[in-house]
Protein backbone atom coordinates (compact mmCIF):
# COMPACT_ATOMS: atom_id res chain seq x y z
CA UNK A 1 0.00 0.00 0.00
CA UNK A 2 1.68 3.43 -0.67
CA UNK A 3 1.30 6.14 1.72
CA UNK A 4 -1.56 8.66 1.49
CA UNK A 5 -0.07 12.21 -0.29
CA UNK A 6 -0.49 14.66 2.96
CA UNK A 7 -0.64 18.33 2.05
CA UNK A 8 -0.87 20.72 4.97
CA UNK A 9 -1.94 24.29 4.45
CA UNK A 10 -0.67 26.89 7.24
CA UNK A 11 2.76 26.33 9.57
CA UNK A 12 1.40 27.74 12.21
CA UNK A 13 0.81 26.28 15.81
CA UNK A 14 -1.96 23.85 14.34
CA UNK A 15 -0.35 23.37 11.10
CA UNK A 16 2.76 22.30 12.60
CA UNK A 17 1.34 19.87 15.03
CA UNK A 18 -0.44 18.48 12.82
CA UNK A 19 2.89 17.83 10.45
CA UNK A 20 4.74 16.64 13.14
CA UNK A 21 2.36 13.99 14.54
CA UNK A 22 1.60 12.44 10.62
CA UNK A 23 5.81 12.48 10.09
CA UNK A 24 5.96 10.82 13.62
CA UNK A 25 3.40 7.94 11.81
CA UNK A 26 5.88 7.53 9.06
CA UNK A 27 4.06 10.21 6.47
CA UNK A 28 6.32 13.04 4.84
CA UNK A 29 4.07 15.97 4.56
CA UNK A 30 3.68 18.72 2.29
CA UNK A 31 3.53 21.71 4.38
CA UNK A 32 2.71 24.75 2.62
CA UNK A 33 3.15 28.65 3.90
CA UNK A 34 3.02 32.22 3.26
CA UNK A 35 5.58 33.08 5.84
CA UNK A 36 9.35 33.02 5.09
CA UNK A 37 9.59 30.78 8.49
CA UNK A 38 7.07 28.56 10.55
CA UNK A 39 5.47 30.03 13.56
CA UNK A 40 2.14 31.44 12.34
CA UNK A 41 1.11 34.55 13.29
CA UNK A 42 1.50 34.46 17.13
CA UNK A 43 5.05 32.91 17.07
CA UNK A 44 5.89 34.34 13.87
CA UNK A 45 10.20 34.52 13.62
CA UNK A 46 11.60 37.61 12.55
CA UNK A 47 13.48 37.41 8.63
CA UNK A 48 15.68 34.23 8.39
CA UNK A 49 19.30 35.39 7.62
CA UNK A 50 19.24 39.11 8.69
CA UNK A 51 20.78 39.72 11.64
CA UNK A 52 18.13 40.20 14.26
CA UNK A 53 19.10 39.20 17.82
CA UNK A 54 16.07 39.88 19.86
CA UNK A 55 16.03 36.73 22.30
CA UNK A 56 12.29 34.69 22.74
CA UNK A 57 11.64 36.41 26.16
CA UNK A 58 11.63 39.69 24.25
CA UNK A 59 9.72 38.42 20.91
CA UNK A 60 6.70 36.77 22.83
CA UNK A 61 6.99 37.31 26.73
CA UNK A 62 4.83 34.76 28.57
CA UNK A 63 4.59 32.68 25.68
CA UNK A 64 8.34 32.22 24.80
CA UNK A 65 8.67 28.93 26.46
CA UNK A 66 5.86 27.30 23.84
CA UNK A 67 7.04 29.46 20.91
CA UNK A 68 10.68 28.11 21.42
CA UNK A 69 9.49 24.42 22.03
CA UNK A 70 7.52 24.46 18.74
CA UNK A 71 9.83 26.10 16.60
CA UNK A 72 12.40 23.56 17.76
CA UNK A 73 10.34 20.48 17.07
CA UNK A 74 9.72 22.25 13.50
CA UNK A 75 13.55 22.98 12.80
CA UNK A 76 14.41 19.74 14.29
CA UNK A 77 11.81 17.52 11.67
CA UNK A 78 12.29 20.14 8.50
CA UNK A 79 14.87 17.50 6.41
CA UNK A 80 11.91 14.80 7.08
CA UNK A 81 9.29 17.60 5.56
CA UNK A 82 8.25 19.05 2.61
CA UNK A 83 8.26 22.33 3.54
CA UNK A 84 7.55 25.00 1.04
CA UNK A 85 7.77 28.65 2.74
CA UNK A 86 6.48 31.89 0.90
CA UNK A 87 4.20 29.83 -0.87
CA UNK A 88 0.36 30.78 -1.17
CA UNK A 89 -2.00 28.00 -2.15
CA UNK A 90 -4.78 29.94 -4.33
CA UNK A 91 -6.77 27.60 -5.41
CA UNK A 92 -8.11 23.93 -4.42
CA UNK A 93 -9.90 21.95 -7.61
CA UNK A 94 -10.31 17.74 -7.91
CA UNK A 95 -8.07 17.24 -5.04
CA UNK A 96 -4.70 19.13 -5.99
CA UNK A 97 -3.60 22.48 -4.83
CA UNK A 98 -2.72 25.55 -6.35
CA UNK A 99 0.49 26.97 -5.51
CA UNK A 100 2.51 30.48 -6.33
CA UNK A 101 5.76 30.94 -4.59
CA UNK A 102 7.07 34.23 -3.85
CA UNK A 103 9.85 33.64 -6.54
CA UNK A 104 7.52 33.59 -9.09
CA UNK A 105 7.53 29.76 -9.51
CA UNK A 106 3.59 27.92 -9.86
CA UNK A 107 2.83 24.26 -8.53
CA UNK A 108 -0.53 21.87 -8.62
CA UNK A 109 -0.09 19.53 -5.58
CA UNK A 110 -1.92 16.53 -5.31
CA UNK A 111 -3.22 15.17 -2.63
CA UNK A 112 -5.34 12.36 -1.21
CA UNK A 113 -6.20 14.26 2.42
CA UNK A 114 -5.64 17.63 2.74
CA UNK A 115 -5.20 19.88 6.46
CA UNK A 116 -6.21 23.17 6.46
CA UNK A 117 -5.06 25.26 8.78
CA UNK A 118 -4.91 28.56 7.29
CA UNK A 119 -5.33 30.94 10.83
CA UNK A 120 -7.10 34.24 11.27
CA UNK A 121 -6.41 37.80 11.32
CA UNK A 122 -8.03 40.70 12.90
CA UNK A 123 -11.77 42.29 12.61
CA UNK A 124 -12.23 45.28 11.89
CA UNK A 125 -15.08 47.69 12.15
CA UNK A 126 -14.47 50.82 9.71
CA UNK A 127 -14.93 54.22 11.18
CA UNK A 128 -14.56 58.06 9.57
CA UNK A 129 -10.92 58.58 8.84
CA UNK A 130 -9.80 54.66 9.18
CA UNK A 131 -7.96 54.47 5.57
CA UNK A 132 -5.43 57.42 7.16
CA UNK A 133 -2.01 56.44 6.98
CA UNK A 134 -1.50 55.03 10.41
CA UNK A 135 -4.46 53.30 11.64
CA UNK A 136 -3.47 49.73 11.54
CA UNK A 137 -5.38 46.26 12.74
CA UNK A 138 -4.05 45.25 16.75
CA UNK A 139 -1.81 42.38 14.99
CA UNK A 140 -0.34 44.91 12.62
CA UNK A 141 0.82 46.73 15.24
CA UNK A 142 2.09 43.33 16.92
CA UNK A 143 3.77 41.97 13.56
CA UNK A 144 5.59 45.43 13.18
CA UNK A 145 6.93 44.90 16.46
CA UNK A 146 7.71 41.08 16.48
CA UNK A 147 8.75 41.25 13.25
CA UNK A 148 10.49 44.24 12.65
CA UNK A 149 11.53 45.84 15.61
CA UNK A 150 9.41 48.90 15.24
CA UNK A 151 6.59 50.51 16.57
CA UNK A 152 3.98 51.87 14.32
CA UNK A 153 3.54 55.53 15.84
CA UNK A 154 5.82 57.09 18.57
CA UNK A 155 2.44 57.44 19.88
CA UNK A 156 0.25 54.54 19.23
CA UNK A 157 -3.54 54.69 20.80
CA UNK A 158 -5.30 51.04 21.12
CA UNK A 159 -8.81 50.67 20.15
CA UNK A 160 -11.51 47.90 19.73
CA UNK A 161 -11.78 45.13 22.36
CA UNK A 162 -11.08 41.52 23.10
CA UNK A 163 -7.26 40.38 24.49
CA UNK A 164 -5.50 41.32 22.37
CA UNK A 165 -6.55 44.75 22.61
CA UNK A 166 -4.09 44.85 26.35
CA UNK A 167 -1.70 41.94 24.69
CA UNK A 168 -0.50 44.93 22.16
CA UNK A 169 -0.53 47.76 24.48
CA UNK A 170 1.46 45.76 26.76
CA UNK A 171 4.14 44.40 24.26
CA UNK A 172 4.47 48.32 23.18
CA UNK A 173 5.02 49.76 26.94
CA UNK A 174 7.40 46.27 27.52
CA UNK A 175 9.56 47.77 23.85
CA UNK A 176 9.45 51.00 25.33
CA UNK A 177 7.05 52.39 22.84
CA UNK A 178 4.98 55.01 23.45
CA UNK A 179 0.71 53.97 24.29
CA UNK A 180 -1.23 57.06 24.40
CA UNK A 181 -4.38 54.54 26.07
CA UNK A 182 -6.77 51.84 25.61
CA UNK A 183 -9.83 52.04 24.54
CA UNK A 184 -12.31 49.26 24.83
CA UNK A 185 -15.71 48.64 23.56
CA UNK A 186 -16.11 46.14 25.79
CA UNK A 187 -18.29 47.52 29.07
CA UNK A 188 -16.43 47.28 32.36
CA UNK A 189 -19.18 45.49 34.28
CA UNK A 190 -18.67 42.39 31.68
CA UNK A 191 -15.83 41.25 33.24
CA UNK A 192 -16.92 40.17 37.22
CA UNK A 193 -20.09 38.31 35.52
CA UNK A 194 -17.71 36.13 33.42
CA UNK A 195 -15.03 34.86 35.70
CA UNK A 196 -16.25 31.65 36.43
CA UNK A 197 -16.37 30.96 33.15
CA UNK A 198 -13.01 32.62 32.67
CA UNK A 199 -11.42 30.23 35.47
CA UNK A 200 -11.70 27.24 32.87
CA UNK A 201 -8.23 28.45 31.91
CA UNK A 202 -6.90 30.30 35.23
CA UNK A 203 -3.60 30.46 34.21
CA UNK A 204 -4.62 32.31 30.66
CA UNK A 205 -7.22 34.57 33.46
CA UNK A 206 -4.05 35.22 35.62
CA UNK A 207 -1.66 36.19 32.21
CA UNK A 208 -5.39 38.65 31.10
CA UNK A 209 -5.54 40.45 34.53
CA UNK A 210 -1.59 40.95 34.74
CA UNK A 211 -1.82 42.75 31.47
CA UNK A 212 -4.52 44.87 32.71
CA UNK A 213 -3.23 46.36 35.92
CA UNK A 214 0.17 46.25 34.89
CA UNK A 215 -0.98 49.13 31.81
CA UNK A 216 -2.81 50.65 35.35
CA UNK A 217 0.34 50.48 37.07
CA UNK A 218 1.78 52.25 34.35
CA UNK A 219 -0.69 55.14 34.34
CA UNK A 220 -1.89 54.75 31.13
CA UNK A 221 -5.38 55.50 30.32
CA UNK A 222 -7.58 52.95 30.07
CA UNK A 223 -11.67 53.13 29.12
CA UNK A 224 -14.19 50.70 29.08
CA UNK A 225 -17.21 51.52 27.54
CA UNK A 226 -16.15 53.66 24.81
CA UNK A 227 -17.80 54.14 21.24
CA UNK A 228 -15.00 54.95 18.70
CA UNK A 229 -16.57 57.84 16.64
CA UNK A 230 -13.73 59.03 14.29
CA UNK A 231 -10.06 59.18 13.38
CA UNK A 232 -8.48 62.81 12.48
CA UNK A 233 -5.64 63.94 11.10
CA UNK A 234 -4.39 66.09 7.93
CA UNK A 235 -3.35 63.59 5.64
CA UNK A 236 -2.74 60.91 8.48
CA UNK A 237 -3.50 60.29 12.14
CA UNK A 238 -3.34 62.92 13.91
CA UNK A 239 -5.88 61.46 16.93
CA UNK A 240 -9.07 59.96 17.28
CA UNK A 241 -12.62 60.76 18.31
CA UNK A 242 -14.79 58.94 20.67
CA UNK A 243 -17.92 59.08 22.72
CA UNK A 244 -17.07 58.02 26.74
CA UNK A 245 -19.56 56.42 29.24
CA UNK A 246 -20.24 59.43 30.17
CA UNK A 247 -22.32 60.65 26.41
CA UNK A 248 -18.89 63.10 26.29
CA UNK A 249 -17.23 63.43 22.95
CA UNK A 250 -13.45 63.64 23.76
CA UNK A 251 -10.53 63.28 21.63
CA UNK A 252 -7.32 61.80 22.20
CA UNK A 253 -4.00 62.88 20.06
CA UNK A 254 -1.90 60.17 18.71
CA UNK A 255 -0.05 59.64 15.48
CA UNK A 256 -1.00 55.75 14.98
CA UNK A 257 -4.17 54.30 15.77
CA UNK A 258 -4.21 50.14 16.17
CA UNK A 259 -7.71 48.68 15.93
CA UNK A 260 -9.92 45.22 16.23
CA UNK A 261 -12.48 43.65 17.98
CA UNK A 262 -10.93 40.01 17.87
CA UNK A 263 -10.24 37.61 15.38
CA UNK A 264 -11.62 36.39 12.26
CA UNK A 265 -11.14 32.72 10.68
CA UNK A 266 -9.58 32.90 7.26
CA UNK A 267 -12.10 30.79 5.71
CA UNK A 268 -11.97 31.14 1.94
CA UNK A 269 -9.53 27.89 1.21
CA UNK A 270 -12.50 25.90 3.33
CA UNK A 271 -14.99 27.66 0.73
CA UNK A 272 -12.81 26.47 -2.43
CA UNK A 273 -12.54 22.96 -0.99
CA UNK A 274 -16.35 22.47 -0.67
CA UNK A 275 -17.06 23.08 3.25
CA UNK A 276 -20.42 23.41 4.16
CA UNK A 277 -20.69 26.58 7.01
CA UNK A 278 -22.94 27.64 9.93
CA UNK A 279 -23.12 30.52 11.56
CA UNK A 280 -22.36 30.67 15.56
CA UNK A 281 -24.34 33.55 17.10
CA UNK A 282 -21.74 33.95 20.15
CA UNK A 283 -19.01 34.63 17.97
CA UNK A 284 -20.73 35.97 15.31
CA UNK A 285 -18.87 34.03 12.48
CA UNK A 286 -19.39 32.01 9.75
CA UNK A 287 -17.66 28.50 10.58
CA UNK A 288 -16.88 25.41 8.32
CA UNK A 289 -18.72 22.87 9.69
CA UNK A 290 -16.58 19.80 10.90
CA UNK A 291 -17.01 16.61 13.30
CA UNK A 292 -15.65 16.55 16.72
CA UNK A 293 -12.64 15.31 15.31
CA UNK A 294 -11.63 18.20 13.08
CA UNK A 295 -12.96 15.76 10.05
CA UNK A 296 -15.11 18.96 7.52
CA UNK A 297 -18.65 17.69 7.05
CA UNK A 298 -19.31 16.44 3.59
CA UNK A 299 -15.79 16.54 2.45
CA UNK A 300 -14.04 13.36 2.58
CA UNK A 301 -9.94 13.33 3.07
CA UNK A 302 -10.45 17.30 4.36
CA UNK A 303 -9.69 18.34 7.95
CA UNK A 304 -9.07 21.83 9.82
CA UNK A 305 -7.33 22.72 12.51
CA UNK A 306 -6.29 25.76 14.27
CA UNK A 307 -7.94 29.53 14.37
CA UNK A 308 -9.16 28.96 10.57
CA UNK A 309 -12.26 26.60 11.75
CA UNK A 310 -13.13 28.59 14.75
CA UNK A 311 -11.23 31.05 16.80
CA UNK A 312 -9.57 29.32 20.27
CA UNK A 313 -6.11 30.63 20.27
CA UNK A 314 -2.77 29.06 20.11
CA UNK A 315 -2.72 25.99 22.48
CA UNK A 316 -5.90 24.91 21.23
CA UNK A 317 -4.60 25.32 17.93
CA UNK A 318 -1.95 22.85 18.44
CA UNK A 319 -4.21 20.45 19.96
CA UNK A 320 -6.69 20.47 16.79
CA UNK A 321 -3.76 20.39 14.22
CA UNK A 322 -2.94 17.28 16.31
CA UNK A 323 -6.08 15.90 16.87
CA UNK A 324 -7.02 16.57 12.49
CA UNK A 325 -3.67 14.49 12.03
CA UNK A 326 -4.73 11.60 14.47
CA UNK A 327 -8.33 11.36 12.69
CA UNK A 328 -6.39 11.26 8.83
CA UNK A 329 -4.18 8.88 10.16
CA UNK A 330 -6.92 6.55 11.40
CA UNK A 331 -9.02 6.96 8.58
CA UNK A 332 -6.25 5.98 6.30
CA UNK A 333 -5.78 2.76 8.98
CA UNK A 334 -2.17 3.75 9.42
CA UNK A 335 -2.26 4.91 13.31
CA UNK A 336 -4.54 5.59 16.23
CA UNK A 337 -3.93 7.74 18.83
CA UNK A 338 -3.76 6.52 22.33
CA UNK A 339 -6.97 6.56 23.76
CA UNK A 340 -5.16 8.59 27.17
CA UNK A 341 -3.96 11.05 24.36
CA UNK A 342 -7.44 11.75 22.68
CA UNK A 343 -9.25 11.80 26.03
CA UNK A 344 -6.40 14.50 27.07
CA UNK A 345 -7.11 16.78 23.68
CA UNK A 346 -10.68 16.52 24.20
CA UNK A 347 -10.57 17.45 27.62
CA UNK A 348 -7.55 20.31 27.04
CA UNK A 349 -10.11 21.55 24.08
CA UNK A 350 -13.60 21.38 26.09
CA UNK A 351 -12.13 23.77 28.61
CA UNK A 352 -10.60 26.32 26.33
CA UNK A 353 -13.99 26.16 24.57
CA UNK A 354 -15.45 27.30 27.79
CA UNK A 355 -12.75 29.65 28.40
CA UNK A 356 -13.61 31.30 24.35
CA UNK A 357 -16.58 31.62 24.76
CA UNK A 358 -16.07 33.57 28.68
CA UNK A 359 -13.64 35.97 26.92
CA UNK A 360 -16.65 36.49 23.85
CA UNK A 361 -19.23 37.93 26.80
CA UNK A 362 -15.84 39.65 27.88
CA UNK A 363 -15.42 41.44 24.93
CA UNK A 364 -18.74 41.07 22.91
CA UNK A 365 -18.37 42.31 19.51
CA UNK A 366 -19.74 45.73 19.07
CA UNK A 367 -22.65 44.94 15.84
CA UNK A 368 -23.99 48.41 16.86
CA UNK A 369 -21.13 50.34 15.62
CA UNK A 370 -20.94 49.10 12.08
CA UNK A 371 -24.67 49.46 12.20
CA UNK A 372 -24.70 53.27 13.74
CA UNK A 373 -22.17 54.54 10.72
CA UNK A 374 -22.81 57.79 8.64
CA UNK A 375 -23.35 56.79 5.08
CA UNK A 376 -20.54 58.24 4.13
CA UNK A 377 -18.27 56.41 6.02
CA UNK A 378 -15.94 54.14 3.47
CA UNK A 379 -16.63 50.82 4.21
CA UNK A 380 -14.90 48.83 1.97
CA UNK A 381 -10.79 50.10 1.47
CA UNK A 382 -10.28 49.24 -1.84
CA UNK A 383 -12.40 50.30 -4.00
CA UNK A 384 -13.66 53.29 -1.49
CA UNK A 385 -17.22 52.19 -1.51
CA UNK A 386 -19.46 53.84 1.39
CA UNK A 387 -21.48 52.52 4.15
CA UNK A 388 -24.69 54.47 2.20
CA UNK A 389 -23.74 52.42 -1.30
CA UNK A 390 -24.40 49.26 0.66
CA UNK A 391 -27.57 50.61 2.01
CA UNK A 392 -29.09 51.82 -1.18
CA UNK A 393 -28.35 48.11 -2.88
CA UNK A 394 -30.19 46.49 0.47
CA UNK A 395 -32.72 49.13 -0.25
CA UNK A 396 -32.97 48.61 -3.88
CA UNK A 397 -32.84 44.55 -3.93
CA UNK A 398 -34.86 44.12 -0.84
CA UNK A 399 -33.42 41.85 1.40
CA UNK A 400 -30.60 39.52 -0.07
CA UNK A 401 -27.42 37.75 0.21
CA UNK A 402 -24.24 39.11 0.52
CA UNK A 403 -22.58 37.89 -2.68
CA UNK A 404 -25.80 39.53 -5.18
CA UNK A 405 -25.26 42.87 -2.78
CA UNK A 406 -21.39 42.74 -3.67
CA UNK A 407 -22.42 42.51 -7.03
CA UNK A 408 -24.58 45.19 -7.26
CA UNK A 409 -22.47 47.45 -4.56
CA UNK A 410 -18.90 46.44 -5.47
CA UNK A 411 -18.66 45.87 -1.42
CA UNK A 412 -15.80 43.23 -0.78
CA UNK A 413 -15.35 43.05 -4.71
CA UNK A 414 -11.75 44.53 -3.84
CA UNK A 415 -7.74 43.39 -3.75
CA UNK A 416 -8.57 41.47 -0.28
CA UNK A 417 -12.18 39.67 -1.18
CA UNK A 418 -13.91 41.13 1.92
CA UNK A 419 -11.68 39.57 4.19
CA UNK A 420 -11.95 43.05 5.77
CA UNK A 421 -15.01 44.61 4.90
CA UNK A 422 -16.81 41.60 5.15
CA UNK A 423 -17.76 41.12 8.84
CA UNK A 424 -18.98 45.19 9.68
CA UNK A 425 -20.83 44.80 5.56
CA UNK A 426 -22.99 41.34 7.20
CA UNK A 427 -24.03 43.79 10.06
CA UNK A 428 -25.18 46.62 8.04
CA UNK A 429 -26.86 44.87 5.65
CA UNK A 430 -28.86 42.63 8.02
CA UNK A 431 -29.69 45.67 9.99
CA UNK A 432 -30.52 48.42 6.78
CA UNK A 433 -32.55 45.35 5.80
CA UNK A 434 -34.13 44.47 9.33
CA UNK A 435 -33.15 41.05 9.08
CA UNK A 436 -31.46 38.44 10.94
CA UNK A 437 -27.91 38.57 10.28
CA UNK A 438 -28.05 34.31 9.27
CA UNK A 439 -30.00 35.65 6.71
CA UNK A 440 -27.48 37.55 4.92
CA UNK A 441 -24.83 34.94 4.79
CA UNK A 442 -21.47 35.72 3.95
CA UNK A 443 -19.12 36.56 1.62
CA UNK A 444 -18.10 33.19 -0.53
CA UNK A 445 -14.16 32.81 -1.01
CA UNK A 446 -12.76 33.10 -4.25
CA UNK A 447 -10.13 31.99 -6.65
CA UNK A 448 -7.29 33.10 -6.33
CA UNK A 449 -7.82 34.04 -2.99
CA UNK A 450 -5.34 36.48 -3.11
CA UNK A 451 -3.99 38.65 -6.01
CA UNK A 452 -1.46 36.88 -7.92
CA UNK A 453 0.76 39.10 -10.31
CA UNK A 454 0.22 37.74 -13.87
CA UNK A 455 3.57 37.14 -14.63
CA UNK A 456 3.41 33.70 -12.87
CA UNK A 457 0.76 33.09 -15.52
CA UNK A 458 3.14 33.97 -18.71
CA UNK A 459 6.92 32.59 -19.62
CA UNK A 460 9.66 34.88 -19.85
CA UNK A 461 9.39 37.57 -22.12
CA UNK A 462 12.93 37.36 -23.11
CA UNK B 1 8.99 64.63 6.14
CA UNK B 2 7.43 62.85 9.74
CA UNK B 3 8.05 58.92 9.50
CA UNK B 4 5.28 56.98 10.68
CA UNK B 5 7.18 53.90 11.95
CA UNK B 6 9.94 54.06 15.14
CA UNK B 7 12.47 51.67 14.99
CA UNK B 8 12.64 50.28 18.82
CA UNK B 9 15.39 47.41 18.75
CA UNK B 10 17.18 45.35 15.48
CA UNK B 11 19.36 48.43 14.50
CA UNK B 12 22.20 46.37 14.36
CA UNK B 13 21.50 44.72 11.29
CA UNK B 14 23.51 45.56 8.17
CA UNK B 15 22.68 48.32 5.93
CA UNK B 16 21.33 48.78 2.68
CA UNK B 17 20.03 51.07 0.21
CA UNK B 18 16.39 51.49 -0.93
CA UNK B 19 15.39 54.25 -3.84
CA UNK B 20 11.72 55.84 -2.66
CA UNK B 21 10.40 57.52 -5.35
CA UNK B 22 14.04 58.29 -7.06
CA UNK B 23 15.76 59.27 -3.81
CA UNK B 24 18.22 57.12 -1.56
CA UNK B 25 16.60 56.03 1.88
CA UNK B 26 18.93 54.14 4.58
CA UNK B 27 17.25 50.51 5.18
CA UNK B 28 18.68 47.03 7.19
CA UNK B 29 18.38 43.72 5.78
CA UNK B 30 15.77 42.48 6.66
CA UNK B 31 13.50 44.93 6.44
CA UNK B 32 10.14 44.47 4.45
CA UNK B 33 9.22 47.41 1.81
CA UNK B 34 6.69 48.78 3.91
CA UNK B 35 9.25 49.12 6.92
CA UNK B 36 11.66 51.35 4.90
CA UNK B 37 8.74 53.20 3.26
CA UNK B 38 7.01 53.64 6.89
CA UNK B 39 10.73 54.70 8.62
CA UNK B 40 10.88 57.39 5.95
CA UNK B 41 7.67 58.58 5.68
CA UNK B 42 3.94 58.18 6.22
CA UNK B 43 3.37 56.82 2.92
CA UNK B 44 3.59 53.45 0.91
CA UNK B 45 1.12 54.46 -2.08
CA UNK B 46 -1.20 56.31 -3.49
CA UNK B 47 -4.85 55.21 -3.48
CA UNK B 48 -6.31 54.91 -7.38
CA UNK B 49 -10.06 55.98 -6.17
CA UNK B 50 -8.54 59.57 -5.47
CA UNK B 51 -8.34 59.60 -1.39
CA UNK B 52 -4.80 60.51 -1.34
CA UNK B 53 -1.82 58.09 0.56
CA UNK B 54 -2.18 54.80 2.02
CA UNK B 55 0.15 53.10 4.30
CA UNK B 56 -0.62 49.90 4.82
CA UNK B 57 -3.33 48.04 7.53
CA UNK B 58 -3.08 44.42 8.19
CA UNK B 59 0.40 44.16 8.06
CA UNK B 60 0.19 40.04 7.45
CA UNK B 61 -1.01 39.92 3.73
CA UNK B 62 -4.53 39.72 4.19
CA UNK B 63 -5.58 43.20 3.25
CA UNK B 64 -3.90 43.85 0.11
CA UNK B 65 -3.73 47.55 0.92
CA UNK B 66 0.05 47.84 0.36
CA UNK B 67 1.00 46.65 -2.93
CA UNK B 68 3.54 48.96 -4.52
CA UNK B 69 5.56 49.27 -7.74
CA UNK B 70 9.10 48.89 -8.36
CA UNK B 71 10.74 51.05 -11.05
CA UNK B 72 11.44 47.85 -13.08
CA UNK B 73 7.90 47.35 -13.49
CA UNK B 74 7.55 44.41 -10.30
CA UNK B 75 4.50 44.73 -8.21
CA UNK B 76 5.40 43.46 -4.72
CA UNK B 77 3.01 43.39 -1.14
CA UNK B 78 4.55 45.51 0.88
CA UNK B 79 4.35 44.04 3.87
CA UNK B 80 5.35 40.94 3.24
CA UNK B 81 8.16 41.45 0.24
CA UNK B 82 12.19 41.95 2.36
CA UNK B 83 13.83 44.77 0.70
CA UNK B 84 16.91 43.74 -1.35
CA UNK B 85 19.92 46.46 -1.54
CA UNK B 86 19.39 49.14 -4.81
CA UNK B 87 15.37 48.08 -5.13
CA UNK B 88 13.66 51.41 -6.62
CA UNK B 89 9.89 51.65 -5.17
CA UNK B 90 7.51 54.03 -6.68
CA UNK B 91 4.87 55.72 -4.07
CA UNK B 92 2.75 57.37 -6.59
CA UNK B 93 0.20 55.73 -9.23
CA UNK B 94 2.11 53.73 -11.77
CA UNK B 95 0.02 52.01 -14.90
CA UNK B 96 -1.45 48.58 -13.46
Amino acid sequence: MTAPRVVVVGAGPAGIRAALTLLRAGLRPVIIDEASRAGGQIYRRPPPAAGFVRPPGTLYGFEAGKAMRLHAAFDAALPRLDYRPRTLVWDIVDGAVHTAGEDGGTDLVAYDALILAPGAMDRVIPLPGWTLPGVFTLGGAQVALKYQGCAVGERTLFVGTGPLLYLAAHQYLRAEAGVVGVLDTAPAAALARVIPGLLADPLTLAKGLHLVLSLRLRGIRVENGVHPLRVVGDGAVGGLQYRGTDGQEREIACDAVAIGYGLKPETQLMDLAGCRFRYDSVVRHWLPEADPDGRATGVPGLYLAGDGAGIAGADAAELSGERAAWSLLRDHGLADSPSRRRQHIARRLARLGRFRQALEQTFPFPAHLAESLPDDTILCRCEMVPVGTLRAAVRALGGDDLNHLKASSRVGMGRCQGRVCGPAAAEIAAASGKRPIEAVSRLRGQPPVKPLPTRYFVGPTE
Amino acid sequence: MKQQFRRLAETTRARITVFVDGIPADALVGDTLLTVLLTHGRRVRTSEFGDGPRAGFCLIGACQDCWVSLTDGRRLRGCTTIAQDGMSIVTGITAP
